[in-house]
């Protein structure tokens, strides 16, 4: 499965970046929301999936051996906060895009090339 | 202690004539700086006796311990004779500079780069590191930079200093390579350690090499031909900086290296051809060019070239003879030079002008400086009984004595001497022989300071002729040992009797005479060989610099044109281009895993992720992108959901609704979707995007086929019971062992949130738009929407309670429980307006945001007030009727204040953007 979802953020990260580098700051936003998504999934997969078993120690247990059958927690932290930030970050970019849209006028960033606009 | 003082005096010292001048007192720091170097002076004379007796001064502290580098000083002959240099004529010239600046407001920046050059210049000869040697070595250029650009406003002046830098600075990096060479071969960078262990590094095979780099740096610093032009471009600078460092003292610094380096590096077949061919060169091209000058300031410059390219010879030849000329060269020449120099100032000073072809008559007018000038001059021409004779004697003596090219160079400094007669007429006789010219006419004798400099040079280099033990035992043997490495004793004395040596200098000084009688046919011969200046190396410079700057214009202008997207892809192409080729080179490294273990589902949910990622880029319509992301978020929360991460599920889950109304939201005010760009563009971005997905993949398929070592996932599963009472890992790794980048998250979301409403809220009037806002009151109301919301609203946020309660043993917490709580009252704003989801919520979402931060940093001081670090967990575990047993802590504080944190951020972008 590791194999298959390489692929599928390899596929997210092309289609991010090429969003990118388009000239129009609304496909700007879209390439930067797919990235995000590429980027909780890389730290995802590359710290090993482990079907069906979360990070939560049952109620029953109260000694733990070191190789307790639980998933990874890495991840999982790493990601929760990447999550939430990324959405911050994506929401401030969104709007500056939109103040930035009302200001200059004009949604090409090729428009855009000094401060003088 | 007094060693490091005397070094650090000059910098000390440099920053006190600003300050006077501050309050002032500009004149007054006329008088009082020169008492800095004067004591200095007084110091190291101190020191005399003791050096004479072969002992030697040294201090040294520990500076990077691991790479061996010790600030050490020390003082023996051939340090002190320097030092008393730097120190005396310092002290001279900062008087002088006193009177001859007059009236010029910039003077306080003068005196501090004037004293810490002198503070420089004394680290540097007296350091015994050879990395302290090069610091200050490189002070010394800075210093010199400076000052030789001290009119700054002048083109030239400008000029003038940047080429002096640049030479100077490409010599001493080649010489830090050679000094550090030099340390490694000798297994130690201690000078004096060094110069003990001579015979080993000469027969290195590195030996080479360390000699030619740091020679490099030797030459240019003392301006040996090739590398001399910089030299004359010097004289840019004031007369008082001319006289300190261009003749007196910093152009020695190669000179001095050298002779500080010959017990290591001299006696060589190498060393002798390399120094005597190259400054028997400079010595006549420097005499030549000298003779040909109009300005007082060029001839003595040239001069000054065509003195240390024999000083260099002389080193290079290494007899003992050859030293003892070069130190005893070494002391007149700054005697009568520095004279010279500041009597040229003088003349600047009081006339107006330094062309030799307009100034005569001047002993008429100034006669105290004429006499000062001649006694200078005649030590110049190496008459007796000046001390100019005791050094030509000397330079005779060891030329003649020379093995090999003894005729060679004879010839070579008989050439030069007689050249220099000529000069010595040019600069003492010549302005000042004969009826008053124009210029002449209305000059004086300068203020006293103005005299009492040069005149006591002057003086100095007549009685060190007539006494030569003066210099001899304190000074000339010491240092001589200190270059031959072992103990000389130096007599000097005017008359050696009748012998070849005597002859020749009679041969020289009636040469020189002869040359200046005919000056003028000489000059127009010398004119024939103007068209050899066109290839000098004065115009490669000027070449070689037009041509870095036509480089740097270009190839800035190529890369950057302004626009975002050329420096994204050159990013993205170096990216590619760098990681790519070591993924390709190691791609035996990577397995693709095995296939067998695969559900329809994970399939499934991955092919729709592809084919709703294509759909984004792809469409037009903006809300058809948004429902594409929209997907691509619920699948991979699914994903998380399959493998086992709940807590993630449930954000991403959360948050990917959020994002849609976002996107929604914003969107409304924005245009739609455009193809801006032509077709050949859009198929290089593509072709650029495929490379880095392309790229990703192979770095994930290659990360994935390490195997990880688990050790802190297993320490923090191991421990999680019994030291964070937690059995929810993920939250007890985020809100207890992690905390700190906890707090560092949601300060970041703060900023957000901050950056959102500052963007929307705090703007000029009338810069809105004009559109009604999405979620207003006018909007079409939905009945069932809002009945249900008006329920749902206090189920939701009592949900989002529970799950902040509960997430330290399962899955929930701060953030999952903030998010929720955002949610529901984002739904409220759709089903009603922002308005009445403001009023709903009683406080403004700023004040949440802000309480939050407050409440998780007010948890972590608890336990520093208890003596621990900041956001150490404190427990309290009771036992409470009814309820059994209980455990508080500040986790939860903490945990708390991350619910607000998210909470007052979703909502401030979520409104603010909704009431748009």
């Amino acid at each position: 499965m590791e194999t298959i979802l390489a692929f599928v953020i390899g596929g997210l990260f092309g289609a991010g970046i090429f969003m990118m580098l388009r000239r129009s700051i609304v496909k700007f936003i879209i390439g930067l929301g797919l990235i995000a998504h590429a980027a909780n999934l890389l730290i995802f997969t590359v710290a090993g999936l482990t079907r069906g078993e979360p990070p939560l120690i049952p109620p029953t247990m109260t000694e733990l051996a070191e190789d307790a059958p639980f998933g990874d927690p890495m991840p999982s932290a790493l990601i929760l906060t990447a999550i939430v930030i990324s959405f911050s970050v994506l929401a401030f970019a969104m709007v500056l895009v939109h103040r930035v849209y009302q200001t200059v006028g004009s949604d090409d960033i090729d428009d855009m090339q000094s401060t003088d606009t | 202690m007094p060693l490091l003082l005397v070094v650090l005096a000059g910098f000390l010292a440099a920053p006190v004539a600003p300050l006077l001048s501050r309050f002032g007192r500009q004149r007054e720091a006329g008088w009082l700086l020169p008492l800095v170097p004067l004591a200095i002076t007084i110091y190291l004379a101190t020191l005399i006796g003791n050096v004479a007796d072969g002992e030697t001064v040294t201090a040294s502290w520990d500076w990077v311990p691991a790479l061996g580098v010790r600030l050490a000083f020390m003082v023996d002959g051939l340090s002190l004779t320097f030092a008393l240099l730097i120190a005396g004529i310092g002290a001279l010239v900062l008087l002088y500079a006193g009177a001859y600046m007059e009236g010029d407001p910039n003077t306080d920046r003068l005196y501090g780069w004037l004293l810490v050059f002198m503070g420089s210049m004394l680290g540097l000869v007296l350091a015994d590191n050879v990395l302290t040697l090069f610091v200050f070595w490189e002070l010394t250029s800075i210093s010199s930079y400076l000052l030789i650009g001290f009119k700054h406003a002048e083109d030239e002046s400008r000029d003038s200093a940047l080429k002096a830098l640049l030479i100077t600075f490409a010599g001493g990096q080649a010489m830090l390579a050679g000094l550090i060479l030099l340390a490694m071969t000798a297994g130690t960078s201690q000078i004096s350690a060094i110069n003990l262990g001579g015979a080993a590094i000469r027969a290195d095979d590195l030996y080479l090499p360390i000699l030619l780099l740091i020679l490099a740096g030797a030459l240019t610093k003392s301006a040996q031909v090739p590398f001399h032009f910089w030299l004359p471009a010097a004289m840019a600078a004031p007369t008082p900086v001319s006289a300190y460092l261009h003749s007196a003292t910093m152009v020695k610094a190669g000179v001095y290296l050298l002779a500080r380096l010959s017990p290591a590096l001299g006696g060589t077949d190498s060393w002798f051809y390399l120094l005597s061919i190259v400054g028997a060169l400079t010595m006549v091209v420097g005499a030549f060019l000298a003779f040909r000058q109009t300005d007082l300031k060029l001839i003595l410059a040239y001069s000054t070239i065509s003195v240390l390219g024999s000083l260099v010879m002389l080193l290079g030849i290494g007899t003992t003879i050859a030293v003892e000329a070069a130190v005893v060269t070494l002391v007149v020449h700054s005697f009568y030079k520095g004279g010279l120099f500041l009597v040229a100032g003088a003349i600047d000073h009081e006339t107006g002008t330094r062309d030799i072809r307009d100034l005569s008559g001047l002993a008429r007018t100034m006669p105290v400086v004429a006499a000062i000038a001649g006694l200078a001059a005649l030590s110049l021409a190496g008459i007796p009984p000046f001390a100019g004779f005791l050094g030509k004697e000397l330079l005779y003596e060891a030329v003649g004595e020379s093995e090999e090219l003894g005729v060679a160079l004879t010839v070579a400094a008989m050439v030069a001497k007689a050249l220099l007669v000529a000069v010595a007429g040019l600069v003492a006789i010549l302005p000042f022989a004969g009826r008053p010219s124009q210029a002449a006419r209305d000059a004086h004798d300068p203020p006293m300071r103005m005299i009492v400099a040069p005149g006591l040079l002057a003086v100095a280099g007549l009685a060190t002729g007539l006494a030569p033990s003066l210099l001899s035992r304190p000074l000339i043997s010491p240092a001589s040992s200190s270059i031959l490495g072992e103990p000389v004793s130096v007599k000097l004395a005017l008359w050696h009797g009748f012998g070849t040596v005597l002859l020749l200098s009679a041969i020289t000084v009636v040469a020189g005479a002869l040359i200046y009688a005919g000056r003028r046919r000489m000059v127009a011969a010398a004119g024939t060989l103007e068209p050899l200046g066109t290839v000098g190396p004065s115009r490669i410079y000027d070449h070689a610099l037009r041509g870095l700057n036509w480089l740097a214009t270009t190839q800035t202008r190529l890369l950057q044109t302004g626009f975002l997207r050329h420096y994204q892809i050159a990013v993205l192409i170096t990216l590619v281009t760098l990681v790519g080729t070591t993924l390709l080179w190691r791609a035996n490294t990577i397995q693709l895993g095995d296939f067998d273990d695969l559900h329809v589902i994970e399939i499934g949910l991955s092919a729709m992720i592809l084919i709703a990622a294509l759909t984004a880029v792809l469409t037009n319509s903006r809300l058809g992108a948004v429902a594409a992301l929209g997907i691509i978020g619920y699948s991979v929360a699914l994903i998380y959901t399959i493998y086992g991460a709940p807590d993630l599920a449930m954000a991403q889950f959360l948050v990917e609704t959020l994002t849609v109304i976002l996107f929604v939201l914003v969107f409304y005010h924005l245009p739609g979707l455009a193809q801006l760009s032509p077709r050949k563009v859009v198929i290089r971005d593509a072709g650029i995007a495929v490379a880095c997905g392309a790229l990703v993949t192979g770095l994930v398929l290659a990360a994935t086929s390490e195997q990880f070592s688990p050790s802190i996932s297993t320490f923090f599963t191991s421990k999680t019971i019994e030291e964070a009472h937690s059995r929810n890992i993920v939250n007890a790794i985020l809100t207890d062992y992690r905390a700190l980048d906890s707090l560092g998250e949601i300060t970041v979301l703060a900023l957000a949130g901050a950056g959102v409403f500052a963007l929307l809220k705090l703007r000029p009037a009338g810069t809105g738009s004009d559109e009604p806002p999405i979620a207003s009151s006018s909007a079409v109301p939905s009945l069932i929407l809002q009945a249900s919301t008006r329920v749902l609203l206090p189920v939701l946020l009592l949900f989002s309670v529970f799950l902040l309660f509960r997430g330290h043993n399962d899955p929930g917490g701060g953030f999952t429980g903030g998010l929720v709580a955002a949610a529901a009252f984002a739904l409220y704003a759709i089903a009603y307006d922002a308005e009445s989801a403001r009023r709903a919520l009683r406080v403004e979402p700023h004040t949440l945001m802000g309480a939050g931060l407050l409440v998780a940093v007010a948890s972590g001081l608890v336990g520093v007030l208890l003596g621990e670090p900041f956001l150490t967990a404190q427990w309290l575990s009771f036992d409470l009727v009814g309820f059994g047993h209980l455990e508080l802590s500040t986790v939860l504080a903490f945990d708390i204040g991350i619910y607000l944190v998210v909470l007052g951020v979703t909502l401030v972008i979520i409104l603010s953007l909704a009431e748009e």
